[in-house]
């Protein structure tokens, strides 16, 4: 099917790149996923519109997002509300809409949570490098042209033909994802868990985080007390592979949770956040607030389902 | 062997099968590598080699972490003396040492009381093995690097290695594949392609490779066939 102009980018605000389900498999070749932040919205948002579920949306960020529709489209915006616009009115979040040749879609500013998911019926026209279509914005590769998105950018698609008729969907309120600015996060030990001192460790979970203007898509970045290592330890240890949750402790104290940018890493991991709970990351901004509870790995999984179970009933509502 | 295995929260097992950078211990990574990739374990999503430790990620709806731990105990029973299955590869990395291409080669070499040419004849002089490719795509870690370069890293990281750099840390030298901040001391600059996301093979380098590294002139280097 051939190819039409779908989305002229007008400005891509803090940070706007190309992200799907993520990069699997190259963690061997120092490849991370990479990936939508907030994988929840970013599936969610595809099957809305009828995509597969792991099609290329738009991750966008925080604020200063404006793009053109150049043709017809169906569409939905997932993930954090940055108050949604068309040609100035406000539409709905998690919600299937139509757009015309000529509209535009303005994101300006965050309400709750940090990144917000656009996609088109028919999907974005991207190749896929290394089996996906995320950017990898570190190394240089994959999405559109290998970068972030910049005014000016084109994006090409299928068309919106065979997806008008998902048009007027929109998620169930019980099964959108409850954002807010103070997060509570749900963690295991992690691997280097004993090399703190008890004290460290319920001064961890204790303690009330500030989340630093520094964090990226490639960790959240937290201000508190330092957390001290057992006495002796040194700053690092010898590099072993690390996934996407991981809070790590540099030589300074301070917690980072990793996100999926990062294969390899030199720091002890004093706990990491459950599988169910990685899609919240996406959606921490800088000046929230974050806590960690410990849990267990039945419960963890029992949590996972529930997040698991809540796809299949979208997939299954959006099949009829 | 008996290794040690510790969660990585509830999608990764971390593999602990000896402790520094030692390539007895790095051959059983390997080895264990290849018999992970054999098996194809039910829910295993993926397998990532480190100096001494491989971490095994899985789908924690598709497999029960503490069996999956198990499994991965009874593949451990093999020979710790054996060698990984496959032969390692010998590669040559041609290098422009010093100038603009190795902007810390004169402080190296200062810092241990050599001349630059000392210098290069101890990087070229040694093979190293690749113990792991992390930190960015295709970034090799290799080792050991003789005693008498053993340098620390830089006070202050750089924020933009250019892609190609040679670089020295400790007993340790790498590549960087691409432009990235970085720390280490760059002494050089390969022509080579280390990272290449559209071919079929993306990394040059894989754990277990050898490397042995020549010194070219920055004239040769502009030559060099990509």
């Amino acid at each position: 099917m051939a190819a039409v102009d779908v989305l002229e980018i007008l400005s891509p605000g803090i940070l706007a790149s190309v992200q799907d389900t993520g990069r699997l498999g190259f963690g061997q070749i120092g490849v991370a996923p990479s990936g939508a932040a907030d994988a929840y919205a970013c599936r969610i948002g595809n099957l809305l519109v009828g995509n597969l579920e792991n099609a290329a949306a738009l991750e966008i960020t925080l604020m200063g997002f404006q793009a053109r529709f150049r043709c017809e489209a169906v569409f939905t915006i997932t993930g954090a509300d940055l108050q949604p616009s068309l040609n100035g009115n406000p539409i709905p979040l998690w919600s299937v809409l139509r757009a015309r040749p000529g509209d535009i879609l303005d994101l300006p500013s965050p309400v709750c949570g940090c990144r917000a998911y656009l996609s088109v019926g028919g999907g974005f026209h991207i190749p896929a490098v290394m089996g996906s279509r995320s950017t990898n914005i570190g190394a240089g590769f994959g999405g559109h042209a290998g970068r972030a998105l910049r005014a000016g950018d084109l994006l090409r698609g299928r068309g919106p033909e065979h997806h008008m008729h998902f048009a007027e969907r929109s998620l169930p309120d019980t099964l959108k994802p409850v954002y807010t600015s103070d997060w509570v996060l749900r963690v295991l030990p992690g691997p280097q868990n004993d090399q703190f001192s008890s004290s460290g460790r319920a001064q961890f979970y204790a303690t009330t985080y500030m989340v630093s203007g520094a964090s990226d898509r490639t960790g959240v970045r937290l201000d508190g007390p330092a957390i001290p290592k057992i006495a002796g330890a040194p700053d690092s240890i010898l590099s072993e592979g690390i996934l996407g949750g991981a809070v790590q402790v540099p030589g300074d104290g301070k917690p980072i949770i990793l996100m999926n940018e990062t294969v390899t890493g030199g720091y002890r991991k004093i706990a990491v956040v459950i599988a169910a709970d990685l899609p919240l990351l996406g959606q921490i901004a800088p000046g929230d607030t974050v806590r960690f509870q410990e849990t267990g790995l039945s419960e963890a999984r029992e949590l996972l389902r529930g997040v698991e179970a809540a796809l299949q009933w979208v997939r299954k509502y959006v099949s009829v | 062997m008996r290794p040690e295995i510790r969660h990585l929260g509830d999608r990764g097992l971390l593999v602990e099968l000896g402790a520094g950078i030692d390539p007895t211990v790095n051959n059983r990574v390997q080895r264990l590598h290849q018999i992970l990739a054999r098996e194809n374990l039910y829910g295993v999503v993926e397998t990532v080699p480190a100096y001494g430790s491989l971490l095994v990620v899985y789908d924690p709806l598709q497999a029960a972490p503490e069996a999956l731990a198990l499994q991965i105990e009874d593949l451990c029973e093999f020979d710790a003396a054996d060698e990984p299955e496959e032969l390692h590869r010998l590669i040559e990395v041609p290098v422009v040492y010093g100038g603009e291409d190795g902007p810390d080669l004169d402080a190296v070499a200062a810092y241990h009381g050599l001349t630059d040419e000392e210098v290069i004849r101890l990087h070229t002089g040694t093979a190293y093995r690749v113990y792991m490719i992390g930190f960015t795509p295709g970034f090799p870690y290799m080792g050991q690097l003789p005693e008498a370069l053993d340098t620390p890293r830089r006070e202050t990281p750089r924020t933009h290695i250019p892609k190609g750099s040679v670089a020295i840390a400790q007993r340790q030298t790498g590549i960087y594949p691409v432009v990235s901040p970085g720390g280490w001391q760059i002494i050089g600059r390969t022509p080579l392609e280390l990272f290449d996301p559209l071919q079929n093979k993306p990394s040059l380098m894989v754990m277990g490779d050898e490397v042995r590294f020549t010194s070219i002139t920055a004239e040769e280097a502009a030559q060099w066939p990509r």
